[in-house]
């Protein structure tokens, strides 16, 4: 197979001019050629609405795909805590400068530096779009917009909307779509699947889609194809992902071509509502908003019976202040996440299962909240119980619909006694390799948001995630695209009986009836469920050689099994999950492998891969910056056979350092 | 606990459909209550028996996919809850529950418990955003908003556009999911300049769709999931009306 040569396509310049200089001089496409230029977005959460929406109005033709019944429903919406913005509208000191060095250090590392410098430079145009279509963000009294911290920083920029932002900001991208959906410039499938890439001549012309209502297949020209389908975080079965949030798009696309950067580089969040039983389906986030204000305990005994509200201050260990003063409760995830593991493995843990720790408001309630009320109602020595009561009311103004939802999954009152969290796998920071342009190695294929490797190195900072699918999609696709297609306005549009498109549809029919010939005894779902157990016992939280290695052998096997011995009800005909569902399990059984290859291959720990071999004496993740100080992009050769290839990270404008939140 | 359920069993759209009974045991009160269809489903496979296919996403209560009518309630017997959050601990050992699609003729069945809503996205199509093309935007704090009309708005703007309001109306009405969005944004400067025009277009989109008129029986808010104000009816009745005064050719 052709070797592939890795081009991140970066500027020349000084870091902060790049992005300035690049838009200024990036080719331009005539408003008339861009009539006759079709663009395929497949995906509408963040980055797919927004990129969508705004090609559509610079007058490109576009149609978008979205697997939900509306574009609206995309995984975005259940963003809770916030999004980042350079803005220093607090005056604490903010700058793109630091918004880009917290990001690059957050990821420990292990990002492409120009990419995360434009991220902070627009960060602060997401803001200004998104409250000029009308998103409700919170505000003062004097009407102007409140934020608040996010681990990582020690700045306040993270604009937010109750426990519901990626809500607000999803539904300004989709009205923005519906508005040019309205207007006829984009044609809107939902209910559609994206199953396969088209290439021509070598370049991505379009896809093949499943309409899962009536099962039909599909054939959809365009001169660029965008795949903006979020994580693959689904492949551990239990994750905080939706339901369908699944790896296929990436996934046909890495065997077409596309290297795959990172794939072992997996977010598991912290806060998260732990598992109550084997029938758990999903697993449910707490914010990392609420670590501005709940503390993170264990008891100190580890025989400890008493109820959490019993145990006095001198029983309790805080751990998370205790080991890292300076940050206490806003380290970054995955060290907050991994200290949580430690204190669980060590057997202080709490909860039935001992694999819980408490996440307490009553401190900052009383003390930080109602005290302040007090103040303001002019209420002298104040008791407990008001102070409680004040404190709630405010608490409940910035977190009420998640102590809500923690309410009716436990049975129990965050207001009263502590939530019991442990950490859940949450964000893929690994993806679909992109180059400056967001350009995957196969020409005309682009990869937004979550789907690509590109921003957050191997951790993401909380409130980044929205930050990025907004910032490709609004405000650096249309201008990156425009460097393609510039060079490809002759290209008339390729009718869809071309070779090309009735060979792919061939295969991907040809791949569903064997789906359905197998006749096996076994459910998808059930081959899911045995595949996340694998890939979180051996390629969660802590990796090592031998875990690693048994489980690509396992997971080898149990595919071979998934092709032998799966049973899929219904037929192609018509609206059939089972169908659906079995197709991205399939999908998620060869990336699974790509993942234990990957973490196997990184002889190091840094961000959220953690190899036991690799740690410091206190159990801090140990790098290996002269080895390791590269983006592993993975071109897919056969089954079970891919080539590494190395991206090489320089930093120029930022000193590396072990990161210290001590 | 063991529960009996009885489930609407449709094949597609043009299919007639009936109540199966399934019974369900070893339920779990921990279990939400799409987790309990998982696992019948599970077995239905066993079976031999087709899955029940039923619309369901993010499992957090954000996202409005699911949309289960059961025991005669949009999203079941508790207030302010859907379907994915409602737990088992909700119902009794020996219950039998009553599941079915949501019933108007504007969201029609597509198989067992899914239904079509493309109906509320051709609605927020006729009108339901800011006119602003990205890149337009004035720096955010140039445009102070009052913290109260701010609540307000994000209140309206909670609507998950589930489809419950319209599930509950005797009259299949989408009036509160309409003038959720309409309310969002008549609240906030940023949609006053279109504000008569969104008001109407909306409201003749929604006739268009086949949903039915408002009675003002106040099911829907009673229903909704998101507990979305009838207060944003009557603000949708005085825009409606104040904008056809203003625009008498329409």
């Amino acid at each position: 197979m052709a070797t592939i040569k890795l081009d991140a396509k970066v500027p020349e310049g000084p870091i902060a001019e790049k992005w300035t200089k690049y838009r200024s001089t990036v080719p331009l496409v005539n408003p008339a050629n861009k009539r006759n230029l079709e663009i395929i977005v497949v995906g509408t959460g963040l980055a797919g609405a927004s990129a969508a929406a705004s090609l559509a109005e610079m007058g490109y033709k576009v149609k978008a795909f979205c697997f939900q019944d509306s574009p609206r429903r995309a995984h975005s919406i259940a963003a809770q805590g916030g999004i980042n913005a350079a803005k220093n509208y607090q005056n604490d000191g903010d700058s793109t400068f630091r918004l880009f060095y917290d990001t690059i250090k957050g990821g420990d590392y292990r990002a492409r530096e120009a990419n995360v410098h434009r991220l902070a430079e627009v960060s602060g145009n997401i803001i200004d779009q998104c409250v000029a279509q009308g998103v409700p963000f919170a505000r003062d009294y004097g009407g102007m917009l409140r934020n608040r911290s996010f681990g990582g920083t020690q700045v306040q920029r993270t604009f937010y909307a109750a426990g519901q932002t990626g809500q607000q900001l999803l539904l300004g991208a989709y009205s923005a779509l519906e508005r040019q959906i309205g207007k006829g410039a984009v044609q809107m499938y939902s209910r559609h699947e994206m199953l396969e890439v088209v290439k021509i001549d070598g370049k991505a012309r379009g896809i093949i889609a499943r309409n899962l209502v009536t099962g039909e297949l599909e054939r959809h020209f365009g001169h660029a194809v965008l795949l903006c389908t979020g994580g693959y975080g689904n492949v551990f079965y239990l994750s905080t992902n939706a339901m369908g949030s699944n790896t296929t798009a990436i996934w046909k696309a890495h065997k077409q071509g596309a290297v795959f950067g990172n794939p072992c580089f997996t977010q598991i969040h912290p806060t998260c509502i732990p598992v109550s039983g084997d029938h758990q389906s999903k697993l449910t986030l707490m914010s990392e908003s609420l670590r501005n204000d709940g503390r993170i305990w264990v008891p100190k005994n580890k025989d400890e019976k008493r109820a959490a509200n019993d145990i006095p201050e001198e029983d309790r260990d805080y751990y998370l202040e205790r080991r890292y003063p300076a940050f206490g409760n806003l380290v970054p995830r995955d060290i907050a996440s991994r200290a949580a593991k430690e204190r669980c493995d060590a057997g202080y843990g709490v909860g039935a299962t001992k694999m819980a720790v408490y996440l307490d408001f009553k401190y900052n309630l009383v003390n930080k909240y109602g005290k302040a009320e007090a103040t303001k109602l002019g209420i002298e020595n104040p008791d407990y119980d008001t102070l409680v009561r004040l404190g709630k009311e405010v608490v409940k103004e910035e977190y009420g619909n998640l102590f809500d939802m923690y309410k009716q999954i436990t049975g129990e009152d965050p207001y009263e006694v502590p939530m019991m969290i442990y950490p859940a796998v949450h964000y893929t920071m690994g993806g679909l390799w992109v180059d400056y342009n967001l350009m995957t190695t196969v020409p005309g294929l682009y990869c937004l948001g979550e789907a690509n490797f590109s921003d957050h190195g191997a951790n993401r900072l909380g409130a980044s995630a929205l930050m990025q699918g907004l910032s490709d999609g609004y405000f650096v696709i249309p201008y990156t695209i425009g460097a393609y297609l510039s060079s490809d306005i002759k290209t008339k549009a390729i009718p869809t009986d071309h070779e090309a498109f009735v060979e792919t549809e061939k295969q991907v029919k040809e791949r569903i009836d064997t789906l359905l010939s197998i006749k096996g005894k076994l459910s998808p779902e059930s081959f899911h469920k045995r595949l996340g157990k694998i890939m979180w016992e051996k390629c969660g939280m802590a990796r090592n050689e031998k875990g690693l290695t048994e489980a690509i052998q396992e997971i080898r096997e149990l595919r071979k099994e998934f092709w032998s011995d799966l049973k899929v009800m219904g037929d192609a005909d018509g609206f059939n999950p089972e169908l659906d569902k079995a197709g991205r399990v399939a999908d998620f059984l060869e990336l699974g492998e790509l993942m234990c290859i990957d973490a196997l291959d990184r002889k190091e720990s840094c961000g959220g891969h953690f190899r036991e071999e690799y740690q410091e004496d206190g159990g801090e993740a140990m790098r290996d910056d002269k080895n390791y100080m590269y983006v592993a992009a993975w071109e897919y050769n056969k089954e079970s056979d891919w080539t590494l290839h190395k991206e090489d990270l320089i930093y120029e404008n930022i000193k590396i350092a072990q990161r210290n939140y001590k | 606990m063991n529960i009996t359920l009885k489930v609407w069993r449709q094949k597609n759209q043009n299919a007639k459909g009936a109540l199966e009974t399934y019974k369900v045991s070893d339920v779990s009160p921990d279990m939400s209550f799409l987790e309990m269809f998982d696992v019948l489903n599970e077995r239905l496979v066993t079976e031999d028996i087709e899955p029940i296919a039923f619309d369901h996403d993010c499992r957090e209560g954000i996202c409005g996919t699911c949309s289960m009518y059961i025991n005669g309630r949009p999203h079941g017997p508790l207030e302010g809850v859907t379907t994915c959050q409602l737990h088992m601990r909700s119902f009794k050992d020996g219950d039998t529950i009553v599941v079915e699609p949501w019933r108007a003729s504007a969201f029609p069945v597509i198989k067992d418990l899914v239904v079509d809503r493309t109906a509320f996205d051709r609605i927020i199509a006729s009108g339901g955003f800011v006119s602003v093309n990205t890149g337009n935007a004035q720096d955010a704090n140039n445009l102070p908003i009052g913290k109260d009309q701010a609540d307000k708005a994000f209140a309206a703007a909670a609507c998950i556009g589930c489809g419950a309001c319209v599930a509950a109306c005797k009259n299949a009405s989408a009036m509160l999911f309409v003038s959720a969005k309409v309310s969002q944004l008549a609240l906030l400067p940023q949609g006053e300049p279109e504000r008569e025009k969104r008001a109407l277009n909306m409201v003749a989109q929604m006739d268009a769709e086949g949903f039915g008129a408002c009675t003002n029986t106040g099911a829907c808010a009673a229903e909704c999931p998101k507990e979305i104000s009838l207060d944003n009816i009557a603000r949708l009745n005085r825009e409606f009306l104040s904008a056809s005064v203003a625009n008498p050719e329409v």
